[in-house]
């Protein structure tokens, strides 16, 4: 089973988890409390959200809260900014071309 | 050569869409044959150390662009690009799949629906360019999939950039 932060925002339910968690720690009640579905929905969501690394739980008192492991995250934005490299790349190739086509036509 | 050429580059992770935006030193006549003429594009498409080949290329509504993204070792990487809407020298629509070098396309592989508009800034041009995905997840497939090996040099300076930035 694939899971890894990519499996963890396919999905638009779990999008809507981890906003809600990066404002504030939450029991897994009072996050089911923000969605139509079934409890037991949520909690595979959560389940998910655990296994792809992307919750903190901490014990109070009897309830776990879980919290955004922000580090995570940024994983999304460090995998794009390759991507962002890589149309640099392309762009500063059409640079030296267009320059090549400038001089052409004086 | 350092430049002060506008670049954003945005990505909307609930539309899955990618939105580049460049500037370039250059009419817009110019810019945009350099994205609809194929031996312009192949001087330019592939990012380095990647190169472009074209084996056909119809520039019309409902045509397409068949090229080759290819390693410096030779492996070649097969694209479709299939055009839909053209307005000279405005915008192009177009559908860009995985294919082989028989122009059969491979359905495994996620496709991407892209808008490219060109417009006027001074006398330079602006080119944006949407790319939308079926989700964020088929774009990292591609990413894996398509350039990766080509780039691997490029990526490691980014990551030891991005271990000094973390610090």
């Amino acid at each position: 089973m694939r899971r890894d932060i990519f499996q963890a925002i396919a999905d638009p339910t779990r999008r809507a988890i981890l906003a809600l968690i990066a404002v504030q720690a939450m029991t897994p009640n009072a996050i089911a409390e923000h969605f139509n579905t079934t409890r037991q929905a949520v909690s595979k969501h959560l389940k998910i959200l655990s296994e792809c690394q992307l919750l903190k739980q901490q014990q109070q008192g009897r309830e776990i809260y879980y919290q955004l492991e922000i580090d995570k995250m940024k994983e999304i934005d460090q995998w794009l900014e390759q991507f962002r490299t890589i149309w640099e790349s392309r762009f500063e190739q059409l640079d030296n071309l267009l320059d090549h086509l400038k001089n052409q036509q004086k | 050569m350092k430049h002060n050429l506008q670049f954003d580059f945005l990505a909307d992770k609930v539309k899955n869409t990618l939105t580049i935006r460049r500037e370039f030193k250059a009419h817009r006549q110019l810019v945009w044959d350099c994205y609809t003429q194929r031996e312009l594009l192949d001087q330019w498409f592939a990012p380095k150390p990647l190169t472009t080949k074209t084996k056909t290329m119809d520039f019309s509504e409902g045509g397409h662009w068949h090229y080759a993204m290819i390693e410096p070792n030779g492996t070649e990487y097969w694209n479709w690009m299939a055009y839909q809407k053209i307005k000279p020298i405005d915008y192009y629509t177009a559908c860009d799949a995985f294919a082989n070098e028989a122009g059969d396309l491979n359905k495994d592989l996620p496709s991407s629906d892209w808008l490219v508009s060109f417009t006027d800034k001074g006398d330079n041009t602006l080119v944006e360019t949407i790319v939308t995905y079926k989700s964020l997840s088929d774009l990292e497939t591609v990413i894996q999939m398509g350039m990766e090996p080509g780039m691997i040099a490029t990526l490691e300076k980014l990551d030891e950039l991005l271990l000094l930035l973390n610090r």
